[in-house]
């Protein structure tokens, strides 16, 4: 494990675009059943622009940052023997079909514990008047057999 | 008595504001892992489940996680009220390829702001009683 990952400035990533039948997929897929959700005219009488994802839909946008992460070649991160050990989603507000997203990442912290170390991932969500709709919280457990 | 007015709280900490079940099987990880793209084969082949020393295909941690809170969801009715969530995933789910595997949330309210107007909701999520996430709770506008 690379102990400089927490002063690297990563890149921003490309603008994702949240498409109307991706929210309706990943809501189908996460057992939601509100209406707002599903119905446009739903989601519209509830004062939003479009369809609205459900909370954990974000991690769509984190895995972009972590693909990052995992992917830089000095990280020392094998795939394979990470573990996801933690989760949260802090909400400015949420997302919505038609949001176009960039998510940026940040290390927080890496400790090192009986072997393991373990990584706390923060990805930054905004929207493109540079709004901030959600950061991404991310904790990742590498075993030290990697 | 000195006083006829009555403070009228809408909650209190331990009311249940939500329980739900839900019946996963193996088409809900590959529904997920194509809704969300997270392909890793443990979470739909036995085999590499096996190889890498699981007892079994596992559904993705963010599946629970995206699931349980979604009784929350139609409580608030609104998601914009939900303001935070967070888990620690303490125990794998274990999805037999036949039975499948059920999930059970229930939502308790652990802490009250009334001031601010928000609370903090506790998930209870368990699979045959033993519990599968750890601190799991939702910061909350409340209705």
């Amino acid at each position: 494990m690379n102990p400089d990952l927490t002063e690297r400035e990563f890149e921003k990533t490309s603008p994702y675009l949240v498409g109307r039948e991706k929210v309706r997929e990943f809501s189908r897929a996460v057992f939601a059943s509100s209406p707002v959700n599903f119905s446009v005219e739903a989601a519209n009488e509830a004062g939003f622009a479009d369809v609205v994802a459900p909370p954990s839909f974000a991690i769509v946008l984190q895995q972009l940052t972590l693909d990052q992460l995992i992917g830089a070649e000095d990280a020392g991160i094998e795939l394979t023997h990470v573990v996801h050990g933690a989760q949260q989603f802090r909400y400015t507000r949420p997302i919505v079909a038609g949001d176009e997203l960039t998510a940026q990442l940040s290390v927080t912290s890496i400790k090192t514990l009986g072997g393991n170390a373990m990584i706390t991932a923060e990805s930054a969500v905004h929207d493109i008047r540079g709004e901030h709709v959600v950061t991404a919280i991310s904790t990742l457990v590498v075993r030290g057999d990697a | 008595m000195s006083s006829d007015e009555v403070i009228v709280h809408r909650y209190e900490v331990g009311d249940v504001v939500a329980e739900a079940t839900y019946s996963i099987d193996r088409e809900s990880l590959v529904r997920y892992a194509g809704a969300s793209g997270d392909f890793n084969a443990i979470h739909y082949r036995d085999d590499v489940a096996e190889s890498v020393g699981l007892p079994g295909v596992l559904a993705h941690g963010m599946l629970t996680m995206g699931l349980a809170v979604q009784p929350v969801v139609e409580w608030l009715r609104d998601p914009a009220r939900v303001l935070d969530y967070q888990v620690k995933f303490t125990r794998p789910v274990v999805v037999d390829p036949v039975t499948g595997a059920t999930i059970a949330v229930r939502a308790v309210i652990g802490q009250l702001d009334e001031a601010a107007g928000t609370g903090r909701i506790d998930l209870t999520v368990t699979v045959d009683e033993a519990t599968v996430l750890g601190k799991a709770q939702v910061r909350v506008t409340l209705p």
